[in-house]
């Protein structure tokens, strides 16, 4: 992953989620409807046409009590910069034929614009991380709801594709009120996501990965962080962390066994 | 079993002239070529009825789709390419016949025999690519923004091309196309029809030599669609500069297993109407080359097989076993489906001259190439939606509902009902029109 050098300014947003911490409670997912007014469906039980922009995975160690093991996996989408890590290349955006997702090299966020969005799907094919999301249904909100729809995030129609956006509206409306207060810069806190905030052991820190006073900066350095499929030379920008070992053969053998033959963490 | 059905027949068709008046016979007689000899109309319409019914079911589904939305499908986000794209996949494949005999016939030059064969491949193509067309229509999720292809273009896209390509290759079908039409024993008496179609013969070499630059690329950016898709190991092939191995396969495959399905689709066509309507030679030219390229087609396939897994898809942390194994339905039966039974068998019965002549084995062949090419296009599709990336994330399957098979198998019941019309009204078979000008004389 680069930093775009031609803007002083440009950030490179990221996550680092401890998955030591992360109790799968799924406030996060919750916090995530809420927040980008994702639409659910009135029976949920089939859940591969649910959209969760943030989904859980859960893992396990494959062993019997007492030594049975379990952790749960928080995926938001990895806003890859891609293998040339300015963004040229992320899986979705390369593909898309109508540019309907792009990555900003401002941010290092891959944005997606729903009313280009045309609804073939070829983002989806290419995400390995299946973090894109189809609507298949009409969005539906149970009688009252709608007032609590979020009104810096339009609803998304029947057959477009989208996906978690890194609550980009909380970063325009950030850089807004700096703007206005004359700064070009944002301060940690002033651009956090919605899972972050609601996540209550505090295993999600967001920030920019290339700044030295956010606290990424320091995490994504951990032995212990490592990312999902990053053999495939995705640049993924969602780092996790574990100090177990089966966690991270389970998240990823491959890239486990080859750090390891390799003789470190990270 | 005819001596038992000639007497029925013979009554239907008492019944069927009191029944239909006897200027549509008329009219019906007037618009066919001269001379040659159709089934009665009363037989033709309860052809035609049939397949409309089955159309009409294809419609039904189609119109479900379009007005409550791609949620009466069986695809989910894990296939968001499914059943819809294979079929697209595949009839495009399947037409490559119009391109290739095409391309033989006017830049290469080999008028004769194939003279015979191209007015019948390029309907076939033009069945086939207006069913891409279609299929495509109702697969994306939002139809009536599709044209934002063409308006929001990324360039580096694969499917901006085949869009592209697709859309102008459609054009040059129906140009290619035209001249059949007006060459209906009614519409050319008209002059300036006549006049017209002079024309466009005479213009013809230069649409035939689009068509093949078009398809080249069409076909090839179908490809590269799965093979540039550098997250998904099971797709992804390296290649040169931008296009990946799998764009230049796709185009050879297209031209090598094209002409065997004209050549199954002429073989039903003469089983049905039960006479030769096109020469042996233009049948047995394709053949001959259909074998070497389906023979050459099949090397290369092989060789890069085995590059992508034994290099390629370790490299990326996968081996053929990820692929294959841990599933209900993808083993590596599949993998010998498409190279062995349909790549290999049908090469070696075609490489060889006693096998490209004996009808069953050359019909045996035709079979096999199609269901090689099917498969390898349905792989291409679904498997690579099929196969986990993530390593805790697992095979799923799918089955497509019964929206989904009815609109695919309605581009099936309308080339039967288009080919059918054609082949009653249009000069489509010139081999059919020589005899009978012989019998005349």
């Amino acid at each position: 992953m680069k930093h775009d050098n031609s803007n002083p300014d440009a950030k490179l947003y990221g996550m680092v989620i401890d998955l030591d911490k992360c109790t799968g409670c799924g406030a996060c997912m919750v916090a995530c409807f809420m927040e980008n007014n994702v639409p659910f469906k009135v029976n949920e039980t089939d859940k591969l046409d649910s959209i969760t922009w943030m989904r859980m995975f859960e893992l396990h160690n494959g062993k019997d009590f007492p030594h049975a093991d379990s952790c749960w996996l928080p995926r938001p989408c990895m806003h890859c910069a891609g293998k040339d890590g300015h963004g040229h290349y992320t899986p979705c955006v390369m593909v898309c034929p109508a540019i309907a997702t792009d990555y900003t090299p401002e941010t290092g966020v891959v944005s997606q614009i729903p009313t280009r969005c045309f609804g073939c799907r070829y983002c989806m094919a290419a995400c390995p991380y299946k973090a894109r999301y189809f609507n298949w249904w009409d969005p539906k909100w149970p009688e009252g709801m709608k007032n609590y729809l979020n009104p810096d995030i339009s609803v998304r129609m029947r057959g477009v594709v989208e996906k978690c956006s890194f609550c980009y509206h909380r970063y325009q409306r950030a850089m807004n009120k700096a703007f206005m207060e004359g700064r070009k810069t944002l301060k940690e806190d002033e651009y956090q996501t919605a899972c972050t905030q609601a996540c209550p052991a505090g295993a999600i820190t967001f920030g920019d990965l290339d700044n030295p006073k956010h606290k990424v900066h320091e995490l994504k350095k951990s032995k212990k962080a490592f990312r999902l499929l990053e053999r495939l030379k995705t640049e993924p920008k969602v780092y996790y962390m574990t100090t177990r070992d089966w966690v991270r053969r389970a998240a990823d053998r491959v890239q486990e066994e080859e750090s390891r033959s390799a003789g470190r963490g990270h | 079993m005819e001596a038992v059905l000639k007497p029925i027949f013979q009554k239907v068709d008492s019944i069927a002239d009191s029944v239909i008046p006897q200027f549509i016979r008329d009219f019906d007689k007037s618009l066919q070529p001269a001379g040659v000899q159709r089934a009665p109309l009363w037989q033709w319409l309860l052809w035609m009825g049939a397949f409309s019914v089955v159309a009409l079911w294809g419609v039904v589904g189609l119109i479900m789709c379009w007005g409550f939305g791609l949620n009466q499908t069986n695809m989910n986000d894990y296939y968001g390419f499914a059943l819809w794209i294979w079929a697209d996949l595949a009839v495009i494949a399947l037409g490559g016949g119009a391109f290739f005999s095409g391309f033989l016939k006017y830049v290469v030059g080999k008028e004769n025999p194939l003279k015979y064969i191209v007015p019948y491949a390029v309907v076939i193509g033009f069945v086939c690519y207006s069913s891409a067309q279609l299929i495509l229509a109702v697969d994306v999720g939002q139809p009536l923004r599709a044209w934002f292809i063409f308006w929001h273009a990324n360039v580096h896209s694969m499917l901006t091309e085949v869009a592209f390509c697709l859309s102008c290759y459609f054009l040059v079908l129906c140009i290619e196309f035209v001249p059949s039409i007006l060459e209906n024993r009614k519409l050319s008496t008209i002059p300036f029809v006549g006049h017209l179609t002079h024309n466009f013969h005479a213009a013809m070499g230069i649409f035939a030599a689009t068509g093949a630059f078009l398809s080249f690329f069409h076909q090839g950016s179908l490809g590269g669609v799965a093979g540039v898709l550098y997250s998904r190991p099971f797709g992804f092939r390296e290649g040169l500069y931008i296009w990946p191995w799998t764009f230049f396969l796709f185009t050879w495959s297209a031209a090598a297993y094209g002409p065997m399905f004209t050549i199954l689709l002429t073989r039903i066509a003469e089983g049905l109407a039960r006479k030769k309507l096109v020469a042996e030679s233009a049948i047995q030219f394709l053949a001959k080359v259909s074998a070497y390229m389906i023979g050459t087609y099949i090397i290369a396939k092989i060789i890069d097989t085995l590059y992508w897994g034994f290099v390629t898809a370790p490299s990326m942390g996968f081996s053929l076993a990820d692929f294959y194994t841990g599933n209900p339905l993808y083993g590596y039966w599949i993998l010998g489906l498409e190279v062995v039974i349909g790549g290999i068998v049908p090469a070696a019965i075609l490489l060889s001259k006693k096998g490209r002549e004996n009808p069953k084995l050359l019909l045996l062949a035709a079979i096999l190439a199609v269901i090689g090419v099917s498969t390898n296009r349905w792989v291409m599709v679904l498997q690579v939606m099929a196969v986990p990336v993530l390593e805790f994330d697992k095979w799923v399957m799918y089955f497509p509902s019964w929206q989904e098979i009815a609109t695919t198998v309605l581009p099936v019941a309308y080339g039967v009902l288009l080919i059918s019309a054609a082949h009653r009204y249009l000069p489509l078979f010139p081999y059919e029109l020589e005899q009978v000008g012989k019998k005349a004389h």
